[in-house]
């Protein structure tokens, strides 16, 4: 029997940002006064331990048991999310929100990161299942429900930065499953007349181009007509949903807007973080050495923000290195879903694509104000078990596709 | 054709590559931006980036009382800081700073702790220096880099001891409070209430928390005070007006004999709380500024307690005054009127089974009507009426009277009062066959197993004065606003009030009466297995319109009578103001109407109940 060719390039990607993140990790906690992230290095090092071994197990997994797994995999991950709702308590920065799930008040992870999993599972099933991709709003609606649950259950904790991942990968799968772009716009198009109701005017334009949009491209008159009165809803609660939000993620949302509307107050994070990152140069101020990051000027320095010691200390170029090797692995990741010997795994594989997408642009973008500040990890930097857990899972699936599809995968085109 | 084809799927991964690009694009263009082209500005940001924020105390809403006067205010104070790059240091600064002012070492090693939880606060050394100290230290603020002195509100009480059981005290919130969420919005290092009106109403006094800025060098040492950047002033917390009567409590104060334990509360006929004093008492402002080790032992080890708010936590036999919740419960069953007499004339004893009831006047009261009966507090005639009004009864109906709840007044800790609930709890606590029906004759005369508070007891009197009923007894706000109904015709209350007022002319508490003002009330001894009998004197006036009504409780006061003057003179006191003739004598022509000793009904012992 003719064995599969492990992918060695994508291995090599992931494992030097992990050495990356080490390193930068070990520096977040190499501060004047000793925090308490000073030995989480060590930790992350057990960790990775761990999510090796947990990697290996996904790996030997054929893609056709994740299939089948998929269904209770999906509703396990739901159960979990409603008992964090439930029983769940905070930690940290977010001390407020219920994300982690604790035993006896020990804190033994955050449901969320393997329910990111269970739900590309499911939708990869959904998908592959159908063969053909849908093709109108109406045939959207399980997987929007598929994806939907979950965003809305993380929503409630609240947590909206791991929300957000949830729509990514439900828009990265639609489309890998041959959606037409155009359709993705529509469904995505009442968000953003949410966006755009802070005043009439834009709210106003925005509708005028949708209904020259709807005109071109001509969809189902229904789903036209859905689609519009989704919008106009939308426009109408953007009010009242922008009063139901607690003060800080007003004054995030806001502050995101306008930074220097507070800059000691909602937007310190913000601030500060850009100001290391800026302060960085072409080269940094050398590792170890970074002074925000000594005098902890730095907000969350080895979970959220570990990026802005990157910045800080490493400079552009050390930025450049890890947004490129991101940038390299997330095109193996697209590489190895065009070659997968089968639909369910060719989705999988670009759902996780989209789940370190989403993850890398938000909280990269965060660090320099492009984004709003919502508190989700990096892949392979942030300090942290479930994630870490969760990407190594992905990663041993992906390993295991890639390797498959070298037996018998498609040619090369 | 498929939309999985590989000509489909090569076209897709083209545009999901073009996608990855943008992304990453636009994320290395902003990095570009600010690490190349605003390079230069963000680095004089980082060199000016030396900002700590040190978080500033607001000021606590002061609470005053009916008249607006001042029972707690804010008066400057200042704090003193240390901020200190590590451990070592913060330790080094610390043992030269004690050798300026006094800074003992259990408060060093605070300093230390705090500063450990919070590294980048200015830990805080001293909460509550005075004025000479902050002068010391700054003549030598040189010797100290990391000094912060800062002007802080300070709580302050100025009636001192006479509020103590009414404002409570505040202290700093302790881990424990934070983790178990006790006060909402409250962050570390937080002063909050910490028992009475500064617990109860804590979330509208508190305010929020400000912040300024200090700037520190890059080894974390103070280069500036002050203008590093704008503060966020503190939000002040808000005032609350509360029904105290501060002359009067301060009056009740002066007036209560020393090293006498009891409480004394006066309230308006619609709950509103003139006065309320526990003794022995303490002073608040003890507590202001970290109260030390020592004070706290000695008040928490004083045998007397005196943190301990008799008004509303001491519960004891309510003996006599209890007769007029027995009168209520028959005449609102029609089952006497105020003319009726009982079987059996008082001579002095009164036999039940093979047990044998005393009244407390050896030769007995002969045959009397109600009114007589509550006038001359006759222990035979409401042995007589209990039976009448049965176990049943009595256990219902004084349920319904609130007997069995708490008063509600917006005090945090207060205890239940005592009565059992039905007469299946008899059963339960003795056996079926352990107890006889003797136990109503025990409690028609307030013993047994009858424990009030003297804010219960108290509101059951307001129902005299107000046909409604018994409202919620309230220093700011009722909490529920429930009345508690007795279900009497205006013209039996009037009865009732009229019994008590034959008791000021010429019963128990003959002598008390003022000459424009007729004081009406109830004496009460109850006898007391541990030791010296407790006086009860649950009074109001004028007996015709109550305007006040007052209750009061001395343990081991030996008699009721022994109560009543001080009542009296609370009451003038709040009726003719500060010109009241107090200097009247008050010559009392009370026979001693001590409720007896329970008697013993059932062969385990009948547990007494005393407050402690």
């Amino acid at each position: 029997m003719r064995r599969g060719v492990l992918d060695l390039r994508t291995l090599v990607a992931v494992g030097l940002l992990l050495c990356y993140g080490v390193a930068v990790l070990y520096s977040a906690g190499q501060t004047d006064v000793a925090t308490s992230a000073s030995g989480v290095w060590q930790k992350q090092l057990v960790w990775i331990c761990v999510a090796f071994v947990a990697g290996t197990v996904t790996y030997s997994v054929s893609p056709r048991v994740l299939e089948w797994a998929a269904p209770p995999l999906y509703l396990f991950g739901l159960f979990l999310l409603v008992l964090t709702l439930v029983i769940g308590t905070g930690a940290g920065t977010a001390a407020g929100t219920k994300s982690w799930i604790a035993i006896g008040g020990v804190r033994i992870g955050q449901p969320v990161e393997l329910a990111k999993l269970a739900t590309i599972l499911m939708i990869a099933r959904w998908l592959a299942a159908r063969r053909e991709a849908p093709q109108t709003l109406r045939e959207m609606v399980p997987a929007c429900l598929i994806a939907g649950v979950p965003f809305l259950l993380v929503l409630k904790q609240p947590d909206l930065g791991s929300a957000i991942v949830f729509a990514g990968i439900l828009f990265a799968m639609l489309f890998w499953a041959g959606t037409r772009p155009w359709l993705l716009f529509l469904l995505a198009s009442p968000v953003l007349s949410l966006l755009l109701a802070f005043s009439e005017w834009t709210w106003g334009l925005w509708f005028v181009f949708l209904v020259y949009l709807l005109y071109r491209w001509r969809p189902y008159l229904w789903e036209g007509l859905t689609v519009l009165a989704a919008n106009v809803v939308m426009g109408f609660i953007a009010i009242p949903i922008w009063r139901s939000l607690a003060p800080y993620q007003q004054n995030r949302l806001l502050t995101f807007l306008n930074p220097t509307l507070d800059p000691q107050g909602a937007n310190y994070q913000a601030i500060q973080s850009k100001v290391a990152i800026g302060s960085g140069g072409w080269f940094g101020t050398g590792w170890l050495e970074g002074p925000q990051k000594r005098l902890v000027f730095l907000p969350a320095q080895h979970t959220d923000f570990v990026f802005s010691v990157v910045g800080e200390e490493l400079g552009f170029l050390g930025v450049l290195v890890a947004l490129l090797l991101f940038l390299y692995l997330l095109s193996r990741l697209v590489r190895i879903a065009r070659r997968a010997t089968d639909p369910f795994s060719s989705l999988v594989v670009f759902g996780v694509a989209g789940l370190f997408l989403t993850h890398v642009f938000e909280n990269v973008g965060m660090t320099v104000s492009l984004m709003p500040i919502t508190g989700i990890p990096l892949p392979f930097f942030s300090y942290g078990g479930s994630f870490l857990l969760a990407c190594s899972l992905a990663i041993g699936v992906v390993m295991r596709v890639g390797k498959d599809a070298s037996l018998i995968g498609y040619p090369d085109a | 054709m498929s939309d999985f084809s590989p000509s489909a799927l090569d076209q897709r991964a083209v545009q999901a590559r073009w996608v990855l690009r943008v992304a990453f694009f636009i994320l290395i263009s902003a990095f570009f931006n600010a690490q190349i082209l605003e390079h230069e500005r963000y680095r004089l940001r980082s060199e000016d980036n030396r900002l700590r924020a040190v978080p500033l105390t607001p000021p606590r809403g002061p609470i005053l009382d009916r008249f607006g006067r001042i029972i707690a205010e804010n008066v400057p104070g200042y704090s003193v800081k240390l901020l200190a790059p590590d451990v070592a240091s913060l330790r080094e600064a610390l043992g030269r700073l004690s050798g300026v002012v006094p800074v003992d070492s259990a408060d060093r090693a605070e300093a230390i702790r705090r500063f450990q939880v919070e590294p980048y606060l200015p830990a805080l050394v001293i909460r509550d220096a005075t004025l000479e100290q902050v002068a010391r230290l700054e003549e030598r603020r040189v010797l100290f880099p990391g000094l912060v002195i800062q002007a802080e509100p300070k709580r302050s009480y100025p009636a001192g001891n006479a509020v103590a059981h009414v404002v409570g005290y505040v202290a700093e919130v302790t881990e424990g409070d934070l983790q178990a969420r006790r006060y909402h919005g409250a962050q570390i290092g937080a002063l909050v209430g910490k028992s009475g009106l500064e617990l109860e109403y804590d979330s509208i006094l508190r305010g929020e928390p400000g912040m300024r800025y200090i700037e520190v060098n890059a080894r974390g040492r103070l280069v500036r005070e002050d203008g590093a950047a704008p503060p966020r002033p503190p939000e002040a917390g808000l005032a609350i007006r509360t029904t105290i009567d501060l002359a009067l409590q301060r009056f009740v104060d002066s007036l209560w004999p020393a090293g006498v334990r009891g409480a004394l509360v006066a309230m308006t006929p619609d709950g509103q709380v003139l006065a309320l004093y526990s003794s022995p008492t303490y002073d608040p402002n003890l507590f202001i500024g970290g109260i030390s080790n020592e004070t706290w032992r000695t008040l928490r080890d004083d045998p007397n307690n005196p943190l301990y708010n008799r008004a509303i936590q001491g519960r004891y036999a309510p003996a006599s005054p209890f007769k007029l919740a027995i009168a209520a419960m028959a005449l609102r069953r029609g089952l006497v009127n105020f003319n009726s007499t009982m079987p059996e004339p008082c001579r002095g004893s009164f036999q039940f089974g093979n047990r044998v009831f005393k009244c407390w006047l050896p030769g007995g009261h002969g045959r009397l009507d109600l009114t007589g009966a509550i006038a001359q507090s006759c222990d035979i005639y409401f042995y007589q009426l209990g039976l009448k009004l049965g176990l049943d009864n009595l256990l219902r109906d004084g349920m319904a009277m609130g007997f069995r709840e708490r008063s509600g007044i917006d005090l945090e800790g207060e205890t239940m009062s005592i009565l059992p609930p039905d007469v299946a709890y008899f059963d339960r606590r003795y056996g079926p066959r352990g107890w006889s029906r003797g136990v109503v004759l025990n409690l028609s005369i307030g013993q047994g197993e009858i424990d009030q508070t003297v804010m219960n007891m108290t509101r059951f009197y307001l129902a005299l004065s107000n046909a409604a009923g018994a409202p919620e007894p309230y220093l700011v706000r009722p909490r529920a606003g429930t009345l508690r109904k007795i279900d009497l015709t205006a013209v039996q209350l009037e009865g009732l009030r009229k019994a008590l007022v034959a008791v000021v002319d010429h019963g128990t508490a003959a002598g008390t009466r003022n000459s424009d003002l007729s004081v009406a009330g109830k004496t009460g001894t109850a006898q007391n297995s541990h030791g010296a009998d407790h006086g009860w004197f649950i009074g109001f006036a004028p007996a015709e319109k109550p305007e006040i009504v007052v209750g009061a409780i001395m343990e081991f006061a030996e008699h009721g009578t022994v109560v009543a003057p001080y009542v009296v003179k609370t009451i003038r006191r709040w009726y003719f103001g500060s010109g009241a003739d107090l200097s009247q004598r008050v010559r009392l022509l009370t026979p001693e109407d001590a409720a007896p000793l329970p008697v013993e009904l059932s062969d385990s012992t009948v547990t007494q109940g005393t407050a402690p």
